[in-house]
């Protein structure tokens, strides 16, 4: 029983000679093949080489420090609670007196990780962030033998020093770094 | 022949019911429930003489009653007005009254520091709520915020006072359930200040319902003080014997460990009733019993589910059935990882503490490994 008339009956004529020889296809196939000799290259030499990314693009987290080099998390668990994946877990503390010049706020982050393995870098940690503290930077997440080398930990992520490490801060900055 | 008590018709928001002689509009609005209710912030129903003060709960009267129809000339604070009978009242339904919480809104916004990330109250916040709902989404105050010296008000309670917005609630608390009240409001205008004079003063057994009423987070549990957000801690409802509380309590757990201990919430953010005595917990079981197994657990707590709270709380959840072990004849994959054995996070048992974490904590955590 046929559901529609579109169904079309295969045929099954055997090949004529010509056709068996195949070499009027080889020729066809080859030509299309030597032509991409005269064509321009898309690839590129990877390690080497490195093709541009969009500004926007969402790569590996960054935790922002402000000017003075304090971390401005202040694990408020907006971006864990804004992530699809739920891939971010912190811990929370308060400063002690003397911890001033480490952290922004009265409240920090102890520990705060991302699982790599379950980020999907959707950026909305980024935008759910009051603090201005995480973003997404133009870089991947490196490749990794173990699993356990995609938990990325507080120190993994944290931008370089604005004032003891200039040079590392301003690389890390990136393109993005319209900001501030 | 005993004389039946005459009701009164109110209609608010255009849905009329029938209240008892005395009710305030406020009460009579949250008979009728949902959207008409007002929101507000000092007004408890459970602390005698509250309300009056923060001005959220203002409604129009279009309709002062049936036998003096003309409508009110000012909008009128619902928590404090009682209702006449054919009294109409405009909430939701009425421009100037939304308008007005706007500006009450602003009013009560422009000394708050809006530390909200930092805040423990936040997700629970009536004035964030409100702010919410009514409020305006830039500030125009361009002055400096005022800002007070901290003031350590004992071991269980942190006193935020720039977060305060002067509700009463917490003096009343003081004045109703505990026998000696030690703090008040001290100065006059923008001075104004909850304070004891005396610090770490508030010993009282009661003391603690003082956190359960503030609608801010200028009273906050200090053995909860930044141990998790309050929408990643699962509500559990519990209770106990207790000889001086009802002893029924939400627990706020991660995992098994019972970070803090509240009393239950109603609807309208206030501590529950039980035959018509309101459930207040003593410190005992707020800020002592911090162990599962100090309680019987009755449960979830049902969460309102616009509330962040019940974020990523899975009810009914089926997870699949593993099926590698049983494809590898009862072994377990070798791949798998076990994110406790790499996760840092959850490594330290915050509801053994007393008060928050700090860098010590995490150090000597380190060190023990």
């Amino acid at each position: 029983m046929q559901l529609t008339n579109r169904s079309i009956e295969v045929s099954r004529k055997p090949l004529t000679w010509l056709e068996k020889l195949y070499v009027w296809n080889i020729i066809k196939g080859m030509a299309i093949t030597f032509s991409h000799l005269f064509k321009k290259r898309p690839t590129i030499n990877y390690p080497e080489q490195k093709r541009p990314f969009s500004k926007i693009f969402r790569g590996l987290h960054v935790l922002n420090r402000d000017a003075e080099g304090r971390e401005n998390c202040t694990a408020c668990g907006l971006c864990a609670v804004a992530c699809p994946a739920e891939a971010i877990t912190m811990e929370a503390a308060e400063r002690l007196p003397g911890e001033e010049n480490l952290y922004r706020e009265e409240k920090y982050a102890a520990k705060y990780e991302i699982n790599m393995l379950r980020c999907i870098f959707c950026g909305l940690c980024e935008e759910a962030c009051p603090k201005d503290a995480i973003y997404l930077s133009q870089t991947f997440a490196p490749a990794n033998y173990a699993r356990k080398g995609f938990i990325y930990k507080k120190e993994d992520m944290l931008i370089p020093h604005p004032i003891n490490e200039p040079e590392a801060y301003q690389k890390a900055l990136g393109e993005k770094s319209v900001k501030n | 022949m005993s004389e039946e008590k005459k009701l009164f018709k109110v209609t608010v928001d255009n849905i009329t019911i029938d209240v008892e002689p005395g009710t305030t509009i406020l009460q009579a609005a949250r008979q009728i429930g949902g959207d008409v209710t007002p929101p507000a912030m000092c007004f408890y129903s459970k602390l005698q003489g509250s309300g009056g003060k923060c001005r959220t709960c203002l409604v129009e009267v279009s309709k002062g009653s049936e036998k003096d129809p003309r409508p009110m000339p000012k909008l009128v604070a619902s928590c404090r007005t009682t209702v006449m009978d054919g009294m109409e009242v405009k909430n939701i339904t009425s421009e100037r009254v939304q308008d007005a919480r706007a500006g009450v809104v602003e009013f009560l916004l422009l000394n708050h520091p809006l530390d909200c990330p930092i805040c423990d109250q936040a997700g629970e916040c009536h004035l964030q709520d409100l702010g919410y709902e009514h409020g305006k989404e830039g500030t125009r105050y361009e002055f400096n915020r005022r800002t007070f010296e901290k003031e350590d008000i004992g071991p269980y309670i942190q006193l935020h006072m720039t977060r305060c917005i002067l509700c009463y609630r917490c003096t009343y608390v003081a004045d109703q359930l505990t026998n000696n009240r030690v703090h008040g409001v001290l100065d006059r205008g923008d001075h104004a200040e909850i304070s004891t004079y005396i610090s770490k003063a508030i010993d009282n057994d009661f003391s603690g319902n003082m956190i359960d009423v503030c609608p801010v987070g200028a009273l906050t549990d200090k053995t909860f003080r930044f141990k998790n957000r309050v929408w990643f801690t699962k509500p559990v409802d519990a209770h106990r014997d207790c000889d001086k509380c009802c002893g029924k309590v939400t627990l706020w757990e991660r995992g098994d460990e019972v970070l803090r201990v509240t009393a239950r919430k109603d609807e309208w953010g206030e501590v529950q009733s039980y035959d018509g005595k309101p459930g207040w917990i003593c410190n005992t079981c707020r800020f002592d019993k911090k162990h599962v197994n100090d309680w019987v657990i009755e449960g979830p707590t049902k969460v309102n589910r616009h509330s962040v709270i019940s974020q990523g709380h899975y009810i009914g959840l089926q997870k699949p059935n593993e099926t590698i072990s049983e494809v590898m004849g009862g072994r377990d994959p070798k791949l798998l990882m076990d994110i406790h054995s790499v996760s840092d996070v959850n490594s330290v048992e915050l509801a053994a503490l007393p008060g928050p974490a700090t860098s010590k904590t995490f150090e000597k955590k380190d060190q023990s490994e």
